[in-house]
């Protein structure tokens, strides 16, 4: 029987096998740095920024006060980021999402502002409206075969008008204060502390412990597996870096307001998805769809479904973003969420999505959100000029994928 | 050695080397003015890079060594010199625009203006349609070539190349592509250029077609020059070619397996399928089985439906309107998707890995797992250390040469490639493999190997479909064999009986005569 499939019998001649896959273990930092360029590039690259804009305003970018601006301010852009990121590995586009954001905050508004319905059920509504406009795009994208350019194209015209009708063309603002929580509260004070937020810090240290328990599990089934590992040192030194910017960050937040409840939807969302595009079935389907989408519609992945809840996806994601926004602006306005695709659709790619398909984590994304909202805040701290300021983003924008383009060819010509 | 006069080109003690690897070492290549000269050797030997060397692409200075063309050094620093010396290479992929027409393509980056420096229509129109019957295509310079088949692009490069006034050809696999029909032709074209004083370099796997064209012969491998063959003496053999190729004996090309059928594991009745947007049948009521342990081939000319049959069993993945009964063991199944098809132990490697079978961006790991990826999840989530596991025995069993399983896809070797294809369909359990041009682009090692597999899979009680265009293959591999034409199953010849003239004649049975 030569059948791969996974077995108790074959464990003897696995105990052999990957040995020598053991070897290519890589401990060498170079080489670890060599091989994950794509994606270390742009922490380097965060790094980077965050010094350069510490270093321009005088450490007033990484104030406490500052931070906590940062997650309140770009929240959304980074839930959208998350769709978009899998829309695009998928091999498509979303150019929609701005007036989506719109339409589903305004839904949310009326509902909750104009009808005097509970903060929840105007919540409920958006992700609802949501949920209808990805199921809108998914259906024209996947089961007739409309390239999502077009679809979405449409979608933002289509969905602009409608938030402009559902708002009578006028703003409606304020929402009741538990709506307006959702993206301008903290959690705080609920364990004390002198002069910091004792309860934030908590939560940073439950999330390091969490992070190094799962990376302790991940090595140990990985060596049950045979599985190259890293060295210990480099292990343990990782873990610390990531533990110590965690904490870092902790700090910084609560000795500021505590911790922004937007805070923890964005990380539940990001901990979700990255499993979900790493570790699902799905996200899988995803990846394979849009690396080439015949050979995985004869690999008997069935393509339309997975294209249809890409969009689904985003247009839930939307609604969340949408949610955020109309929560911090505290009501609902006929141009709100103006351009946000694009800044999604840059954070994807800065974050090493390939233009093709096929490519980008979610992650990634994030990390190329943050060199944006980064960026955007430190030139706003410096009171750079708004249209230098686009300059600038946009020049960022090419340079990234620019580099992600010389980076293939590179690998490309050294085969 | 030849003497200097007689040799149009001469490549010396050629080196070029890749950071960390020398592709060539000291590779010595002599042609002769107005011959045929193949070059053979496996993936990876060399000759793609020696023949980038010649044209350019790789700049003089970027290699050690000499060229010297008509007795006299040339430093090309690109393609353009290269090609104003008369060298034009016409590459295995076209390089043709689908949407121009014939002669737009032919004088494309060479266009023929007029008055104004516009181009001048009615003189490119005239100029092509003169090429094109030096070539002998009959077709209208003004056709797009997305009209025309393999064959016929393959005519217009050619076209395109004598409008450069070639003197020296190189062709890169130009029959890889080609049926019989049209690769016949295209052989008598080279011999009709030879004869009009065009050399021809020809690189290609098929060794038929060397010893039947070649008049001398230059063998790599691993970067190395290994000898040259003369050709005209009619002794060099196909054997004696793959000995200087791999460097060592091939008792035969494929490898001997006891055949012991048993039960009947797939069987199609009736089997009709009409063309996804044209109102004909391509698969014209076919009827066919295939038994547990038994190889069965499929041989048809180009166009004969084989490949058609093949996916629209698979899971109904070609052509609408099917009609017939699809049968696995025994039991009427109703595979409409490729999922149910595979569900139902069937599995189809297909003709075209690069684009219809491997996720090239993607790693060794995950391409396997592709099609049979629910087997390593629970509940919608993925083991992915079973995953490794899963590509690391392939790798083994399959002996895919590749650093690791992380490896890019893309960067294996066409024979490595195929192996990953076909772990990933054992990885699906399959009963029965519809193997499609299993060795297509393979090198002759490689192809020993896979033959080795197939017979493997066969020994564990598979079923497997073999369509291929080789008919030596068929008749090496097969148990019994269908022949194609038209969409029609127009025989059905155990291998004991069949040659490759009988079956030739009944792929070419036209409708009319099977009644």
């Amino acid at each position: 029987m030569t059948s791969t499939r996974p077995s108790s019998a074959d464990k003897k001649s696995a105990e052999s096998a990957p040995a020598a896959a053991l070897h290519v273990g890589t401990s060498d930092p170079r080489t670890l740095i060599m091989n994950n360029l794509r994606q270390s590039g742009i922490f380097v690259a965060l790094v980077v920024i965050v010094a350069l804009f510490a270093f321009l305003t005088d450490g007033l970018s990484l104030s406490p006060g500052n931070i906590t601006n940062i997650v309140l301010q770009y929240s959304y852009i980074l839930v959208l980021a998350i769709g978009m990121v899998i829309v695009i590995i998928g091999g498509h586009i979303d150019l929609s999402v701005g007036s989506v954001v719109a339409l589903t905050g305004a839904v949310s508004a009326v509902v909750v502002i104009r009808q005097g319905q509970p903060w929840w059920v105007g919540v409920l509504a958006a992700l609802a409206v949501g949920l209808a406009v990805g199921a809108w795009h998914g259906f024209w994208v996947a089961y007739v075969g409309i390239p999502a350019f077009i679809v979405t194209l449409a979608g933002m015209l289509l969905f602009r008008g409608l938030t402009l009708r559902v708002l009578d063309n006028i703003s409606l603002s304020p929402f009741p204060a538990e709506y307006n929580r959702i993206a301008a509260g903290f959690l705080n004070g609920l364990i004390g502390g002198d002069g910091y937020d004792a309860f934030t810090l908590l939560i940073g240290g439950i999330a390091v412990a969490g992070y190094v328990v799962s990376c302790f599990r991940t090595r140990a089934a990985r060596v049950r597996y045979q599985q190259p590992v890293e060295s210990f040192a480099l292990f343990v030194a990782r873990m610390a870096l990531v533990g110590a910017v965690v904490m870092w960050f902790a700090w910084q937040l609560a000795h500021a307001r505590g911790l922004p409840i937007v805070l923890i939807i964005l990380a539940a969302l990001v901990l979700v998805y990255g499993l979900l595009t790493r570790r699902t079935v799905f996200g899988r389907q995803v990846y394979a769809i849009g690396g080439n989408l015949s050979a995985a519609m004869l690999s008997g992945v069935k393509v339309r479904t997975v294209n249809f809840w890409i969009f689904v996806n985003m247009g839930f994601l939307s609604a969340v973003a949408g949610i955020i926004f109309s929560s911090r602006s505290n009501g609902a306005q006929p141009a709100a969420g103006n351009m946000f695709e694009l800044d999604a659709i840059a954070a994807a790619f800065i974050g090493g999505a390939a233009v093709t398909g096929g490519v980008g984590t979610v992650v990634g994304a994030m990390v190329g959100g943050l060199i944006m909202a980064v960026m955007s805040n430190g030139m706003q701290l410096m009171g750079v000029d708004q249209s230098l300021q686009s300059v600038v983003k946009g020049l960022v924008l090419l340079v990234a994928v620019a580099f992600d383009v010389y980076n293939k060819r590179r690998a490309g010509a050294s085969r | 050695m030849v003497s200097t006069d007689d040799n149009i080109l001469e490549m010396r003690r050629i080196t070029k080397t890749f950071p960390g690897v020398a592709a060539l070492q000291d590779v010595t290549l002599a042609v002769r003015r107005g011959e045929i000269h193949a070059i053979c050797g496996e993936n990876g030997a060399g000759k793609s890079t020696l023949m980038k060397v010649l044209s350019g692409v790789y700049p003089s200075g970027s290699y050690d060594g000499e060229i010297l063309l008509d007795g006299e050094p040339v430093h090309f620093k690109g393609i353009r010199d290269s090609e104003s010396r008369g060298i034009v290479i016409i590459h295995q992929e076209l390089a043709l625009v689908p949407y121009l027409s014939i002669a737009e393509n032919i004088f494309l980056g060479n266009e023929q203006r007029g008055a104004g420096g516009l181009i001048d229509w009615n003189r490119t129109n005239a100029e092509a349609a003169r090429l094109l019957a030096s070539v002998g295509l009959a077709e209208n310079p003004v056709t797009p070539v997305v009209q025309l088949g393999v064959g016929k692009q393959q005519l217009v490069e050619i076209a395109k190349a004598i409008s450069k006034k070639v003197r020296l050809l190189i062709l890169d696999e130009p029959t890889a592509a080609l049926n019989d029909v049209d690769s016949a032709h295209l052989l008598s074209l080279m011999r009709r250029l030879r004869d009009e004083g065009i050399t021809c370099i020809m690189i290609s796997h098929k060794l038929n077609e060397i010893t039947a064209i070649a008049d001398s012969t230059t063998v790599l491998r691993d970067g190395r020059t290994v000898e040259r063959l003369e050709m005209a003496s009619g002794e060099v053999t196909q054997e004696r070619i793959i000995r200087g190729m791999v460097g060592r004996d091939i008792d035969s090309f494929y490898p001997d397996r006891v055949s012991t059928p048993g039960e009947e594991v797939l069987r199609i009745e009736d089997w009709s399928v009409r063309h996804p947007t044209q109102d004909r049948l391509v698969v014209d009521d076919a009827n066919l089985n295939v038994r547990a342990g038994e190889v069965v081939g499929i041989a048809g000319l180009m166009g004969a439906g084989r490949t058609e049959l093949a996916m629209s069993v698979f899971g109904r993945s070609y052509g609408r309107d099917i009609t017939g009964r699809l049968f696995v063991h025994g039991r009427e199944v109703r595979a409409r998707t490729v999922a149910e098809a595979i569900r139902n132990g069937i599995a189809y490697a297909t003709e075209d890995r690069k684009r219809f079978g491997l996720n090239l961006i993607e790693d060794i790991r995950r391409n396997i797992s592709a099609a049979g990826l629910r087997r390593l999840a629970r509940l919608g989530w993925v083991n992915d250390n079973e995953e490794i596991k899963v590509a690391e025995s392939s790798r083994r069993d399959m002996n895919i040469k590749a650093p690791s399983v992380m490896s890019v896809v893309g960067k294996l070797s066409g024979g490595n490639q195929q192996k990953v294809v076909l772990s990933k369909w054992l990885f699906t359990d399959p009963d029965v493999l519809i193997l499609d041009e299993p060795t297509r682009g393979i090198d002759v090692g490689a192809k020993f190997e896979i033959y080795t597999i197939i017979n493997r899979l066969v020994a564990d009680g598979k079923a497997v479909i073999i369509i291929s265009s080789e008919l030596p293959e068929l008749l090496g591999m097969c148990d019994r064999i269908y022949t194609l034409s038209a969409g029609r199953i127009t025989g059905q010849v155990p291998v004991a009986e069949a040659t490759q003239e009988k079956l030739m004649e009944l792929m070419a049975k036209d409708k009319e005569s099977v009644g």
